[in-house]
């Protein structure tokens, strides 16, 4: 599908946004190499054109909402959470947006739409199908979306979300990102469809098909899910095609991959194929461009001077926030 | 004071606070037409509508999950799901979702859900439609459990999880839902943590839930004639858990029984003797004796159902046991 252009000013803000995740998930890996985050990570280095291109489409005062997986990081910038709330969450420290005790795989920040980021396989959608219940019966127009891998729909929770939402007609949208692997396996070896967008069917709910590289064709399906929903007529299954650059985890260095894989998918990068479009348009040129990269490295580097510098929460956060 | 059963206070609970809060939701398996499976809640759909109370798949996940998001966003779901039971197919969206949203989420998120649901033996519902299962949630910081032993608490509980701004799970006893008690006419409330002392008594304090509520009263009276007085305490909500009401009676009868109709490891009654030594231990004149299924699953056949699960005759028993030891 050919998108038609966004604005400018759309488009720079894309742009940027997609550097600043870049350069934000490069950052927190050198962070995990260097022990300053523990635990785990889960990186969308090359899928920043769908983060982009959904949270475009969200607006929160309205009451939209969004659900994502672990790999959220993305979602979570391209959605309005700041580098340094992002940068001292994962840090663990007391002025990350969940004051630390969220991490890496549990992101919220509900000024901006964002419910959280799931560490369990499918647990979003349901949860989606509720805030978008939440926005039927209050009759305010609102959307939820939720966001997930190509090994999801092999799990039952997301059979009976994608069923609910097409019986109840929820303002619902289920994107899912095709990176072409669950976790270690290759996609065409777990599930027995060509396409997730082909499970669609079985739901009676259109299923659409995006070039997840393109942030403006992302924009522009998401939209017209989006309107969909926001009229009354039920979700829609979107399956942006995309690829994540590095491994699952932080442990995966994803030797499975066939050679030259990688490159192929380098070769159409998200943020180069949005920055080339603006050249071609007259939009932006090459000191421009470097410009911007050379901002978002320093927002990145600053938040990570900032973080590094807030005090962890005292012990005594761990018993808090159990019970209202 | 009212006659209603077990069935119509819950029904009356739900009819009230629908009435009262607009926020207030309900869905599940066969909930809305069919005025659930087990005839509890008829003519709230007819009542309140098609958007307010629904009828849903299969799809105990998609239940529970729907029940999250919409409390996030500031509704207040009940959800049932019908057997107790089926928590095991959603415990992913009551355990990781529902329990630890708040607190994953720095305190942003609140989840006024219930979630109710019939639990117990003793109809012949074998042993995946028959088990008590509040220790699954009891395990897992975040949640309320609650088990009403009669109408009164049925209602007074079921309206304060309701309002409650965290997320309960409400085990309702399916044995009992024809069972009958007077219930106050007007507005009932309980608050949640409050035990009930039901008798009281010098010699032995009997901690006890739902159906075996009855069964320790049971046991209470036919001890009696042997001159041996029992306190029986209901705790309604075990979490939270009222234990200064518990400690109290222990330390006028320094001795501890608990009959509890789930299996003997990690039961409930086995937190309530952990805390009772604890705090208590110079009141305890002899061992806490625990009345559970001991290590059985509940079986279908009758005669095996009815041995596994307490009643009198092995309340009266342990009560004794724990007097001589």
């Amino acid at each position: 599908m050919i998108a038609a252009a966004l604005p400018v000013d759309t488009r720079f803000h894309m742009l940027q946004r997609m550097l600043e995740i870049r350069h934000c998930e490069e950052r927190i890996q050198e962070l995990f190499l260097e022990n300053v985050i523990r635990g785990t990570t889960h990186l969308c280095i090359g899928q920043e054109a769908v983060s982009v291109g959904m949270a475009a489409t969200i607006d929160a005062p309205r009451g939209d909402t969004v659900t994502c997986t672990y790999r959220g990081h993305g979602h979570a910038l391209a959605l309005g959470l700041t580098l340094r709330s992002m940068m001292a969450e994962m840090m663990g420290k007391e002025a990350g947006c969940c004051k630390g005790k969220g991490g890496s795989m549990h992101l919220t920040d509900m000024s901006v739409g964002l419910i959280g980021t799931f560490a369990i396989v499918g647990a979003g959608l349901p949860v989606t199908n509720g805030a978008a219940l939440a926005a039927q019966i209050r009759g305010n127009g609102a959307v939820s979306i939720s966001i997930f891998g190509d090994g999801t729909p092999n799990i039952g929770a997301w059979h009976e979300a994608v069923n609910l939402a097409a019986v109840w007609k929820l303002p619902s949208i289920f994107l899912c990102e095709n990176n072409l692997y669950g976790e270690y396996s290759p996609y065409e070896t777990t599930a027995p469809v060509p396409n997730v967008a082909d499970r669609a069917a079985a739901y009676n709910i259109p299923g659409v098909i995006v070039d997840g590289q393109d942030a403006e064709a992302v924009y522009a399906v998401v939209q017209e899910a989006v309107d969909r929903a926001r009229a009354g007529h039920g979700p829609t299954l979107i399956e942006a095609k995309t690829y994540r650059y590095k491994g699952h985890s932080r442990t995966d260095p994803a030797t499975y991959r066939p050679a030259g894989e990688l490159e192929q998918w380098q070769a159409r990068d998200p943020i180069h194929i949005l920055a080339e479009r603006m050249k071609a348009d007259g939009q932006l040129n090459d000191q421009q461009f470097k410009q911007m990269d050379q901002q978002a490295q320093d927002a990145v580097q600053e938040a990570t001077t900032w973080a590094l510098a807030q005090p962890y929460p005292p012990v005594e956060a761990a018993f808090e926030d159990i019970w209202v | 004071m009212v006659m209603m059963t077990y069935r119509e206070a819950v029904q009356r609970a739900l009819d009230e606070e629908m009435g009262r809060d607009a926020n207030v939701i309900f869905f599940g398996e066969d909930v809305g037409k069919a005025g659930g499976v087990f005839k509890v809640t008829p003519g709230l759909y007819e009542k309140y509508g098609p958007v307010r109370v629904r009828d849903t798949p299969i799809s105990e996940n998609a239940i529970i999950g729907a029940g999250v998001g919409a409390a996030v966003m500031g509704l207040r779901p009940v959800v049932e799901l019908m057997f107790a039971d089926f928590a095991a197919v959603t415990l992913d969206q009551i355990i990781n979702q529902a329990a630890k949203f708040r607190y994953m989420s720095g305190g942003q998120l609140k989840v006024p859900l219930t979630i109710r649901a019939a639990q117990g033996g003793g109809a012949g519902f074998a042993s995946q439609h028959s088990q008590c299962c509040e220790t699954w949630f009891m395990h897992s910081p975040g949640l309320k459990v609650a088990v009403p032993s009669n109408p009164a608490d049925v209602l007074g509980l079921l309206k304060s999880a309701i309002r409650d701004d965290n997320p309960v799970v409400f085990l309702e006893h399916k044995v009992q839902y024809a069972e009958k008690g007077e219930v106050p006419e007007g507005e009932h409330l309980v608050p949640f943590g409050v035990a009930s002392v039901l008798r009281s008594g010098k010699d032995v304090t009997m901690v006890a839930t739902q159906r075996m509520v009855a069964v320790a009263l049971a046991a209470a009276d036919e001890l009696a004639k042997d001159g041996i007085t029992c306190e029986v305490i209901d705790p309604r909500t075990l979490v939270p858990l009222d234990m200064e009401t518990i400690l109290n009676s222990v330390k006028k009868t320094g001795r501890l029984v608990t009959v509890e109709e789930a299996p003997h490891i990690g039961g409930w009654g086995a937190e309530v003797a952990t805390r009772v030594t604890d705090a208590g231990i110079w009141y305890l004149e002899g061992p806490v004796v625990r009345v559970t299924l001991e290590g059985a699953i509940i079986p279908f056949s009758q005669p095996l159902e009815d041995h596994v699960i307490p009643n009198k005759g092995r309340v009266v028993s342990a009560v004794r046991h724990a007097l001589t030891v």
